[in-house]
């Protein structure tokens, strides 16, 4: 088995995956703990699609798809945020409308142009895609996404918990909505890659759903959170390797098993309901 | 001394204009209650006072008390049954107005937060989940966060809604309390205008064309004139 594993990291595409893999994981699952809590859990999906739109404009115009893709998702999910707070359209429908038309212009772009460009790829992702490139990208991101998340920790927690109260006592919550925003953007455009645009917000939604059936600390959610996202995440490139399942699918049914899990423990031990 | 000087202060949002020339001056160890109807603009005003609204007209006007150390009870904080947050996160968090970036709460925000756990007499909450408290352990766990914030000014909006006669009692008697034995002004908009228990020395009274500043005893005059 040690052999086996050892000789997984022999080849520089898995080595690539799991070094990418491990830190949006990270990323994803801090990330993950406000934007659920905050009830904005649809905005990591919104974003992805997103995200697929802008990878397919930037393969067609041969542009380096991260480079491109990173600032357009910034630039929308600020946008979602604006309209969240003044737009007559209901913030859920504006998502939706969002994801369905960047999904759209995505195939269609791809159609018409013809690139011989797989769209399986970038939908349910592909380990073999990710390049020397992204992982230095990714690695400086995400130190700069755990830094910043750190750093604010207890604001997060504030604002999360009580926007209104936070503004009083001085916290300037438009700019760390701003923050957020970018930080969620960065890790659904990474993530990308490795777990496609369809399956990329399941890794910032399950490990924060899961430990919440358990922990009932804000604190003990966060480091639950990052440690399921971790373990599920070597579990699934593990199994994924072996069995030649897809990776990002893979890494998804494991943490819906933790899910299952957690949910039976808190009903049968921990007597919830 | 007063505290703070509302000076020909106009409220609103954009173009709605909601509070019109306000004049008041709240002085320290004043326990204002503000009442109207709904709409008159009650949180408008609350807010204006806090800087979470600009003021369109007027200012307002802070002595020896800077804006976000005021400490702010919004109404019905609207938390999710499921929100993961101890007690004492919760509680800590309202120390935050004097921290700039540092990792961890200090021994000085520790030490403030135990203390307003104990003076609302609800130390042995601190681990316990905030989405298993009843109602009224709640306003007792925003009321410590608020006064995390503050040395001398509370502001509180509707602090007894969705609370039992008892509970409603009980939260008055705190924050009367707080007001005598601790010296913190209080601004409290309320509801309830029961006129034989009605708390704090002066009254806002916020009706359309009719703004009533005084004391208690002249608005209870004022009632029976009309």
């Amino acid at each position: 088995m040690i052999n086996d594993i050892l000789e997984m990291f022999s080849y520089t595409f898995m080595t690539r995956a799991f070094i990418v893999g491990l830190l949006i994981s990270l990323c994803a699952s801090l990330i993950g703990v406000s934007l659920v809590l905050r009830r904005n859990s649809m905005i990591g999906d919104g974003l992805s699609h997103v995200g697929f739109g802008a990878f397919a404009i930037a393969s067609i115009i041969g542009i380096a798809p991260l480079e491109f893709a990173i600032p357009i998702v910034i630039v929308v999910s600020f946008l979602i945020l604006r309209l969240n707070d003044s737009s007559k359209i209901h913030g859920d429908s504006m998502i939706a409308l969002i994801s369905a038309s960047s999904l759209a212009i995505g195939t269609f772009a791809i159609s018409v142009t013809g690139v011989n460009t797989d769209i399986n790829n970038y939908l349910f992702g592909s380990i073999l895609s990710i390049s020397d490139k992204d992982v230095i990208i990714s690695v400086v991101l995400s130190i700069v996404v755990i830094l910043l998340y750190l750093l604010s920790y207890n604001k997060i927690f504030a604002i999360t918990f009580d926007e209104n109260f936070a503004k009083s006592i001085g916290i300037n919550t438009n700019f760390y909505n701003i923050i957020f925003a970018s930080l969620c953007s960065i890790v659904v455009v990474l993530g990308m890659r490795l777990m496609g645009s369809l399956l990329i917000s399941s890794l910032i939604l399950f490990p924060t759903l899961s430990s919440m059936q358990i922990f009932k600390k804000f604190k003990s959610v966060v480091i639950s959170s990052v440690v399921i996202s971790i373990i599920s995440f070597i579990i699934g490139l593990l199994i994924s390797y072996f069995n030649a399942t897809p990776t990002g699918a893979t890494i998804v049914i494991v943490n819906l098993v933790v899910f299952i899990i957690f949910k039976l423990i808190s009903i049968i031990v921990l007597k919830r309901k | 001394m007063s505290l703070i000087e509302l000076k020909n202060l106009t409220l609103g949002y954009d173009k709605d204009i909601i509070l019109k020339h306000i004049n008041m001056s709240i002085d320290e160890n004043d326990f204002i209650c503000i009442v109207g109807p709904n709409g008159s603009g009650k949180s408008t005003l609350v807010k204006g006072i806090l800087g979470l609204i600009k003021p369109i007209k007027g200012k307002v006007i802070y002595n020896g008390l800077k804006q976000n150390f005021i400490g702010y009870m919004p109404q019905e904080t609207k938390v999710d049954s499921s929100f993961p947050a101890s007690v004492y996160e919760i509680v800590l968090s309202g120390t935050l107005n004097s921290n700039e970036y540092k990792l961890f709460y200090t021994k000085k925000q520790k030490e403030e937060a135990d203390k307003n756990l104990k003076i609302l007499g609800i130390e042995n909450l601190k681990n316990k989940c905030f989405c298993d408290l009843s109602g009224g352990q709640r306003q007792k766990v925003l009321l410590a966060r608020s006064l995390c914030a503050t040395s001398k000014l509370l502001i509180l909006d509707e602090p007894s809604n969705n609370l039992d006669s008892k509970s409603k009692a009980d939260l008055y008697k705190t924050i009367n309390d707080l007001n005598k034995n601790y010296g913190i002004t209080i601004i409290m908009i309320t509801h309830d205008l029961d006129h034989d228990n009605l708390i704090g020395n002066k009254i806002l009274s916020l009706r359309e064309n009719d703004i009533f500043f005084g004391s208690v005893d002249e608005f209870v005059r004022r009632i029976h004139n009309d």
